[in-house]
């Protein structure tokens, strides 16, 4: 009920901000006019191309991040030898703003898919490939010396409970890159000019279009939200043991 | 041990002799795209130091550091409000989730439309940018306090300022650093890339000139001194979030050992 | 000093304390021990204000303290020994140097006046479980009441701290509500014991312990009135429907 109320009051507020003029409509068209430019919007062809060359980048890009980044995090976090040795490599190329590569990857590929796809994925590994290390170091060293009480090598542990243990990390990991991918995604189409979204948004403001251009930004407003929510749902399954989803008995 | 005196030698050698290597490789290379190491270098020095500092970098850092600055304020008294009062989580969450998923470089013609082409527009997407992980990590952080310290707070009657400014917020902190730190390379990022988008100086600006230009070796150089950026960047929030949670350190392997 | 009159709290469905009612005089320690999980911790929380019961009353004559049994998780992490301490005096508006006072004599009656700017992590478990009790004992409280304060302490430790917690009680003249699941300790330490029975929990019944002060590990466990209270007890838990056994 309050979440509703929230929503509902921040509408109204807008509506009533913008058709009085006190924010003025050519920056900020009342949301009633965006509404009606969103539902437009929605019998494009145009529109739905652009989702699916967005979405098509951020899943490539995704797939790509997911594929090295938890492989490599989980390798180089059960070695700590492993990880000496290249931890001042990673230290030193994961702050490198991935956008400071779309001079490069315009160079290389123009202003295509491979772009697109190049910079979500060199972004979207970072943030995977450090959670999956840390999930894979954190491991309670209780639960692996009690395994090893039992008997259980080296592999057995890795797959029965540091993995486990990890899990919670890596899906931390998988939601926050799925975040990143999508803004690179966007940003390559924005900066770049690759067909989606963000070109379209690009295309809105330089023809002055502001309530399509509104429409379009909430639009990858929902997508993001969208994807947070599905990632998070799967997050909080396997996160279920943090202190701050534990239901409190006393009051 | 052996095997620590081992590891220390990798960590300094391994990274060494990646740069050797690639040095190497590079050096014979007429590729267009990919000039020798040593031209990069050179490139970098007659740039960087120190004749573009006054009038791209400095604007830059700057910017980042206001954006930043804002976000983090903004975020740590939401966060501790919404950390602390579930109806008005719950009444906020929809808005917050919202907001927070807009794709930042969507929000870059909004700012331009409404801010224009000038610092506001820059600080206020970092900013804007920035809060979300800080805000987030601070609810969770704010609702995740141990429930021991908070019944130990209420048995002994600790008034409701003590009880925020000392129990809840330091309890909070470790979980705040880490959003602040994720913020920090998000705000690194937007600088750039508003830089790339709508400016006339700043980093972003000078290497998306460079590569339109073709002046490759100068766009290779940009990219450097971002990446050294971050990595400095980084390593001093490291160093004032050890200083400030040492104490969580301490804790936490005791707890372990 | 402390009344409980026919305390329920319930969960939902589940009836955690089912009709509690005993009293504690001024100066009193009492223990109160019972079967795992009969609801001993829930008693302490309806007591301190923590949990609202669902029925019943408390009444406690002034100001109470509570020693928790996870002492890591109730020293604060952040501040020294010494700011563990003064901590809750920020609320009475002591003058400074009163209150450093109080924190230096409350540590060093617990026997850590050294550690006083040190952090609770560089402790041990059974100094950790001290600077709480100086913390409690700072605070100046009517009713000190502890939740098997001992239970995650190692034996020897244990001994030594049951005869601190008698000590407190001489040289502070606090009444004590100690829960416990250790018989022994609730022989050696109690003037007298609430029993209670299994889930939902009431008063099974309460004892006297005529062992006299002061009390010795040795001495006192060797005595046969030691060894009969601590059957009565034992076979009082283990028997609850029985009314009760011949001593």
């Amino acid at each position: 009920m309050l979440p509703w109320l929230g929503i509902a009051f921040m509408i109204g507020l807008g509506e009533l901000l913008t058709r009085t003029e006190m924010i003025s409509s050519r920056h900020f068209p009342p949301p009633s006019e965006m509404f009606a430019a969103l539902a437009d919007e929605l019998t494009t062809a145009e529109f739905w191309t652009a989702v699916g060359n967005t979405m098509q980048g951020w899943a490539l890009g995704l797939a790509i991040a997911c594929a090295i980044a938890i492989p490599v995090g989980i390798v180089i976090g059960s070695s700590s030898l492993l990880y000496r040795s290249v931890r001042a490599v990673i230290e030193f190329l994961r702050p490198i703003p991935s956008v400071a590569l779309i001079p490069l990857a315009v160079l290389i590929w123009g202003s295509g898919l491979e772009s697109k796809v190049f910079l979500a994925a060199f972004a979207a590994t970072w943030p995977l490939l450090m959670q999956t290390l840390y999930g894979v170091q954190d491991v309670d060293p209780v639960a692996t010396d009690t395994a090893r009480s039992f008997g259980f090598g080296r592999g057995q542990r890795l797959l029965h409970v540091t993995l486990p243990s990890a899990v919670p990390y890596i899906a931390t990991g998988v939601r926050i890159s799925a975040a990143v991918a999508l803004i690179l995604a966007v940003t390559a189409e924005l900066v770049i000019g690759s067909p989606g979204l963000g070109r379209e948004i690009n295309i809105a403001r330089q023809s002055e279009a502001v309530d399509i251009m509104y429409a379009l930004i909430a639009v990858t407003g929902l997508l993001g939200w969208g994807v947070n929510i599905v990632f998070a749902r799967v997050e909080r399954r396997v996160l279920h043991w943090h202190p701050s989803q534990r239901v409190e008995v006393a009051k | 041990m052996r095997s620590r005196a081992l590891a220390t030698t990798l960590e300094i050698t391994v990274p060494v002799l990646l740069l050797v290597l690639w040095g190497l490789l590079s050096a014979g290379s007429d590729t267009y795209y990919f000039p020798p190491l040593t031209d990069i270098l050179r490139t970098f020095m007659d740039t960087w130091v120190f004749e573009r500092v006054r009038s791209d970098v400095l604007p830059s850092l700057t910017r980042l550091a206001l954006g930043y600055g804002i976000a983090c304020s903004v975020a740590v008294a939401a966060g501790l409000a919404l950390g602390l009062s579930t109806p008005l989580r719950r009444a906020t969450d929809p808005i917050v989730q919202f907001l927070r998923a807009i794709p930042p470089p969507a929000l870059l013609p909004f700012g331009i439309l409404v801010l224009g082409v000038g610092n506001a527009m820059k600080i206020f997407i970092i900013a804007f940018v920035c809060l979300w992980p800080v805000l987030l990590n601070t609810i969770d952080g704010v609702a995740g306090v141990d429930p021991t310290l908070r019944e130990t707070a209420r048995v002994y009657e600790i008034g409701p300022v003590d009880r925020v400014l000392r129990v809840t917020l330091p309890a909070a902190a470790p979980q705040i650093f880490a959003g602040m730190r994720t913020a920090l390379s998000l705000a690194l990022i937007l600088m750039v890339i508003s830089e790339m988008v709508a400016s006339t100086n700043g980093i972003g600006y000078f290497v998306l000139q460079a590569q339109r230009s073709f002046a490759i070796p100068e766009m290779w150089s940009g990219i450097l001194l971002l990446g050294i950026l971050g990595y400095v960047l980084n390593a001093l929030f490291l160093l004032v979030e050890r200083r400030v949670l040492r104490w969580h350190r301490g804790s936490r392997a005791s707890a372990l050992s | 000093m402390l009344h409980v009159e026919h305390l329920k709290k319930s969960y939902g469905e589940t009836e955690a304390i089912g009709d509690v009612s005993f009293d504690v005089q001024a100066g009193e320690l009492v223990c109160v021990v019972g079967p795992s999980g009969c609801g001993k911790t829930t008693l302490l929380k309806c007591i301190s204000g923590l949990l609202e019961p669902t029925a019943g009353t408390v009444r406690v004559d002034g100001n109470l303290a509570l020693v928790f049994q996870e002492y890591s998780r109730s020293l604060f992490p952040w501040m020294t020994v010494r700011q563990n301490v003064a901590f809750p005096l920020r609320r009475k508006h002591m003058d400074k140097r009163e209150a450093r006072a109080l924190v230096e004599q409350s540590l060093a009656s617990v026997g850590l006046e050294h550690t006083l700017n040190r952090y609770p992590w560089q402790l041990s478990g059974g100094m950790q479980q001290r600077v709480a009790i100086a913390r409690a004992l700072a605070f100046k409280p009517q009713i000190l009441l502890m939740d098997e304060p001992f239970a995650s302490v190692d034996a020897q430790t244990r001994a030594d701290l049951e005869d601190l917690v008698l000590d407190v009680r001489r040289d502070y003249e606090v009444t004590i509500v100690f829960v416990t699941h250790d018989i022994d300790e609730s022989v050696y330490l109690s003037d007298r014991i609430v029993v209670l029975g299994p889930s939902p929990t009431s008063v099974q019944e309460v004892l006297d312990v005529p062992l006299g002060q002061p009390r010795d590990q040795v001495q006192t466990k060797e005595r046969p009135e030691f060894t009969q209270l601590r059957a009565h007890v034992w076979r009082s838990i283990k028997r609850p429907d029985n009314d009760p056994v011949a001593a």
